[in-house]
Parts: structure tokens; C-alpha cells; sequence
């Protein structure tokens, strides 16, 4: 059994409201210093098998065509065997 | 001429179309359910407003897989007359059918209410019965309608005239006080290239009666029908 940790994240420059709000609350409670806070989706997916480069293909083509939109998010992800 | 309005689960605006057409407008329209992979003959396709499959993941995200999609999107390829307001514009973003995103509100308020909007072409089959910096009023209601497009999209558009309607102030004015969701440049309705694909985060069917406050929504139906009626 394997698993894949995908990140789905706004493109630079894509004006992310959430995390503008996030970062000045975060100001209010007093933490200083930050400079941007962006906020995005975290998808854990289990997949059958065990063979690592066919989960990498299958998942980049989930991402592809539609954990992602390609006109306003980028995504990355990780694949790795399934913890207890 | 028949109007088909596509229903998916969590769509809320189909109702109010139908009886637009039907009650108000005297012409057909029948519901399509997403699961059908057949237009039923329909001379224009609506996709109306509402939460397809709960937005979930993104609005429109899940919608466009739909067999009806499919479908939609060969009658588009041939020239068909294809219109979608609120989720509906987020549907035919998601399925590439028009350029650009829909994205969270800039204020992240829900917001509901009457807007403006400036007519910014005239040359599209849903605005030829406008004329170019017409203001005209419809109401919104939605979370995620912030128009977005990269630079060079946002050039295309400009250079092909795609921009149809833009957020505006009674005056026609483009202040920051008009743009209730933060879009880029004010775009609330966008065409695709060959122009008979509009997509509108505003709702013309909720303003085609006196009863409600406008009648504006009213010219939009009367383009298309003007449209299919030279066809």
C-alpha cells in the first residue's frame, strides 16, 4: 500500500484573500515578523500496489486533470509507503 | 425556440429560469439532468446558479465531469448557443469553455445583492439587444466570484473583446465600491473567443420581471432569442 501527499497551493501572485485574513489575525494575537501566509489543500490519497513510478504517474495525472487547476494553482506531491 | 437547463445535485437557479422562459419569455424549456448525454433537441443550453456537488474541492471542479458536459461541450464546438450565470460561469471555467477562475470573494463575505453593470460589447448573441456602456441592473449571489486570468489572458480577452459585463456604479463608473468581489478589472461576464459562450456571475433570471426590481435580465434572453430567431 502506498500513499500520496498532494499539495495544492495558489499560483504566486494569485491574490489569496484567506490567507491575507489569516496573517493579519495572526498580527492582532501579537506574532510579529511574518511576512505572507498562504493557505492551500493538503489531499492524502491511498493507493493499491507498491510499485512507487506507476503511483507517480497516476497521481500526476490526478493532479492534472482535476485535483489542480492549472490557471490558478500549482501543485507538488510525495509518494510513499502507507504508515500504520 | 427551446432552452435546455442543465440540472446537477446542489443546483438552485434551474426554477427560476424555467419560469422565466416558460411564464414570462413563451418559449420552451426543458431540464436536463447532468447524468443525460443528450442535449433533447435544445437550441440553447443554460447552466444555472446553485453548488454543484457542493463545490466541493472547487466550485464547478466536480460539475464538469458530468456526461452532460460532454455534451455541452460538442454543442459549443459547433457554434451552440451555451450560457452560464453564478456556478454556472464556474462550471464552464473549470471545463475550459472559458478562459479564467473563479476565486474566493476579495472581502470573503457571501455577497447578495443588486449590482451594476456596464455593457462592455455589444457584439456577442446574449448582448446584441445592448448597447456598449449600457448600465444595467441584476442582482449577485455568490462566495466565489472573483474573476481571475493571467496577463496575458487578461490581453487576450481585452483584444478580443471578450469582456462582456463589468461590476460599475450607477453612472457606469468603474469604482473600487462597484467591484463587490474583487475580480480583475471589474470582469463580471466574459465570451469565449468565438463568442458563443457567456458566462455571468450575475443572475439575469432573477431580474426579468417588474415585480422584482429589474427587467434588465430581460435583454439578455431577448439577444439569444433575437439570435436563433435570424439563425
Amino acid at each position: 500500500m502506498l500513499t500520496a501527499k498532494i499539495y495544492v497551493t495558489l499560483k504566486p501572485g494569485v491574490l489569496d484573500a484567506q490567507g491575507d485574513t489569516v496573517k493579519s489575525a495572526l498580527e492582532t494575537l501579537g506574532f510579529k515578523g511574518i511576512e505572507d501566509v498562504r493557505i492551500g489543500k493538503f489531499l492524502v490519497v491511498r493507493l493499491d500496489g507498491d510499485a512507487r513510478e506507476q503511483a507517480r504517474a497516476r497521481v500526476e495525472e490526478m493532479c492534472r486533470r482535476l485535483l489542480a487547476n492549472p490557471v490558478i494553482e500549482d501543485y507538488s506531491f510525495e509518494v510513499e509507503e502507507a504508515g500504520g | 425556440m427551446k432552452f435546455g437547463i442543465v440540472v446537477f445535485p446542489g443546483s438552485w437557479s434551474q426554477q427560476d429560469f424555467h419560469h422565466v422562459i416558460v411564464n414570462v419569455l413563451k418559449e420552451d424549456a426543458c431540464y436536463l439532468w447532468h447524468k443525460e448525454a443528450d442535449l433533447n433537441g435544445a437550441d440553447c443550453v443554460i447552466l444555472p446558479g446553485g453548488f454543484a456537488h457542493g463545490d466541493y474541492l472547487r466550485t464547478g471542479a466536480i460539475a464538469r465531469f458530468s456526461p452532460v458536459m460532454r455534451e455541452v461541450a460538442r454543442f459549443a464546438d459547433k457554434g451552440g448557443l451555451v450560457l452560464g450565470s453564478c456556478n454556472g460561469f464556474q462550471i464552464l471555467t473549470e471545463a475550459g469553455l472559458l478562459p479564467g477562475a473563479l476565486l474566493r470573494n476579495d472581502c470573503l463575505h457571501y455577497r447578495c445583492r443588486w449590482v451594476h453593470l456596464r455593457v462592455e460589447s455589444g457584439h456577442t448573441p446574449f448582448s446584441s439587444a445592448m448597447q456598449r456602456g449600457q448600465v444595467v441592473r441584476m442582482p449577485i449571489s455568490h462566495g466565489e466570484g472573483r474573476y481571475y486570468i493571467d496577463q496575458a489572458g487578461w490581453r487576450r480577452l481585452v483584444e478580443n473583446d471578450q469582456i462582456v459585463f463589468r461590476y460599475c456604479d450607477e453612472k457606469g463608473a468603474l469604482t473600487e465600491e462597484a467591484n463587490p468581489n474583487g475580480s480583475l478589472d471589474h470582469v463580471a461576464g466574459v465570451c469565449n473567443e468565438r463568442r458563443n459562450v457567456l458566462g455571468l456571475m450575475p443572475h439575469p433570471e432573477r431580474a426579468a420581471e417588474p415585480i422584482l426590481g429589474s427587467e434588465d435580465g430581460r435583454l439578455i434572453f431577448a439577444s439569444i432569442l433575437h439570435t436563433l430567431a435570424r439563425a
